[in-house]
């Protein structure tokens, strides 16, 4: 069983169709599936409703499925950098579900567990919460969501090896292990993959059982908000 | 002299206690981190899935891989850890962090709050806003006491989408610091050349 490919295009073969929901891992551009995400795009699959903390920017990240008007629907919990985004929302083109950032972490996780439902107490009493399952337990009120299947999970980690077993670096994990276990299918994509046996079995953040395809290629790994303090003068 | 950023982010700081796990949100909270009193220890949590948030990096050591919830480069520290957002919103709903400092557009005097959209002209997202304010031990709110206008944010009831109902804990602003009570705000302190009537004249909300 194979499950290293030579491309994204390569890995997405026979897994796209149009109206399917995609999980994609990343948080802002940190850690985001930039080589799929490309692959999709030149694919040309059309109506998707993607689950994803945000929509990348303008021109890199998911922003380019917004551009390429590929996306019917985001779900999301913030876009805030994203003024295409904005645009297509505002004048009704594209639909957006907004998830409170860990209902949405929680709900991938959920479905990726086979676990279709859960309550939370997060969004009580706001607009999140109407026509929501209203449930007490111990005096307090909590709302019932539901956990995200999809139909494929689209993620970046740092290192794999042949089998999918992986790695993430630093920040960039956030919601790539979620989205890669939500998904009925899952690609990743890595900066290295590495024969089996050279990862320490005990440091593997996501075995590769929830991984089915994957590639290694060169990222781009743009940063949104470049942040310096200056040095102190010797 | 009402204080200004800077003055607000200390006076926050003064909340914090050792051995705090703490969240701050973006813009005014996140100066806080300037202000920890000496002698105190706090452990940063950036919602993307970090805990021992460190400062900024130099010139030169920006890491792509490693940000916090602001999309800032940032570094770690040597209690670091890294996890996922899964197990990152566990903690914060799971009432493992005992502090949120937030910003905010509107709070009303039974603790609830708006911050994260604005009705067919500002469409954001309340990111991990709702989360933490459900799941963390206090929340305290730093913002300007009155918007661009002049109109009190200090409200008897918010008129913007709440990001939760009766979770603030304590108000910091510009003109001093207030304390969601039972029927209302109670002044804890006011900002230096600020009088108590300078504060109900600029707040809407009742303050007993």
């Amino acid at each position: 069983m194979r499950k290293v490919y030579g491309s994204a295009s390569e890995a997405l073969d026979g897994l796209l169709s149009d109206d399917m929901l995609i999980a994609a891992g990343g948080f802002g551009l940190c850690g985001i599936p930039e080589l799929l995400i490309a692959a999709i795009r030149d694919s040309g699959v059309q109506n998707l409703t993607v689950a994803s903390n945000n929509a990348g920017v303008d021109d890199f990240g998911l922003g380019v499925l917004l551009q390429s008007r590929q996306v019917k629907k985001m779900l999301s919990s913030y876009v805030g950098e994203n003024a295409e985004f904005m645009r297509q929302y505002l004048s009704g083109e594209l639909e957006l579900e907004f998830n409170p950032q860990g209902t949405l972490a929680e709900r991938m996780r959920a479905g990726g567990a086979g676990i279709p439902g859960f309550y939370t107490q997060t969004g009580v009493g706001t607009q999140i919460a109407e026509g929501k399952e209203h449930k007490e337990f111990d005096g307090k009120t909590y709302i019932l969501e539901r956990g995200i299947f999809a139909d494929l999970a689209i993620v970046k980690a740092w290192k794999a090896d042949e089998t999918g077993n992986a790695i993430f670096r630093k920040s960039a994990r956030n919601f790539n292990p979620p989205a890669a276990m939500c998904g009925k299918v899952c690609v990743m994509e890595v900066e290295e993959i590495v024969p089996a046996g050279s990862l320490d079995p005990d440091l593997i953040h996501l075995p590769g059982i929830y991984v089915h395809r994957l590639i290694q290629g060169e990222h781009e790994k743009r940063i949104e908000q470049r942040t310096v303090r200056q040095r102190e003068s010797a | 002299m009402p204080w200004d950023r800077n003055q607000m982010a200390a006076r926050a700081a003064q909340e914090l206690e050792d051995g705090m796990y703490v969240n701050l949100g973006i813009g005014i909270p996140t100066l806080v981190s300037n202000y920890i009193p000496e002698g105190i220890t706090v452990t940063l949590q950036s919602e993307n899935g970090m805990l021992g948030m460190g400062p900024f990096p130099y010139e030169g050591e920006e890491d792509p891989d490693l940000i916090n919830a602001g999309k800032q480069t940032i570094t770690e520290l040597p209690h670091t850890a890294y996890f996922d957002s899964a197990t990152s919103f566990g903690m914060i709903r799971g009432g493992k962090i005992a502090m949120a400092i937030l910003g905010a557009m509107e709070v009303a005097e039974n603790g609830d709050l708006a911050n994260w959209m604005i009705p067919g002209k500002l469409v954001k997202g309340m990111g991990g806003a709702m989360d933490l304010v459900a799941g963390v031990g206090r929340v305290i709110v730093v913002m300007d006491h009155t918007n661009k206008h002049g109109d009190s944010k200090v409200l008897k009831a918010c008129t913007l989408p709440l990001t939760g109902t009766g979770v603030v804990n304590q108000i910091i602003t510009n003109l001093g610091v207030l304390d969601v009570v039972e029927g209302g705000l109670k002044i804890v302190e006011l900002a230096d050349g600020v009088t108590e009537d300078d504060m109900r004249a600029a707040t809407e909300a009742t303050i007993l």
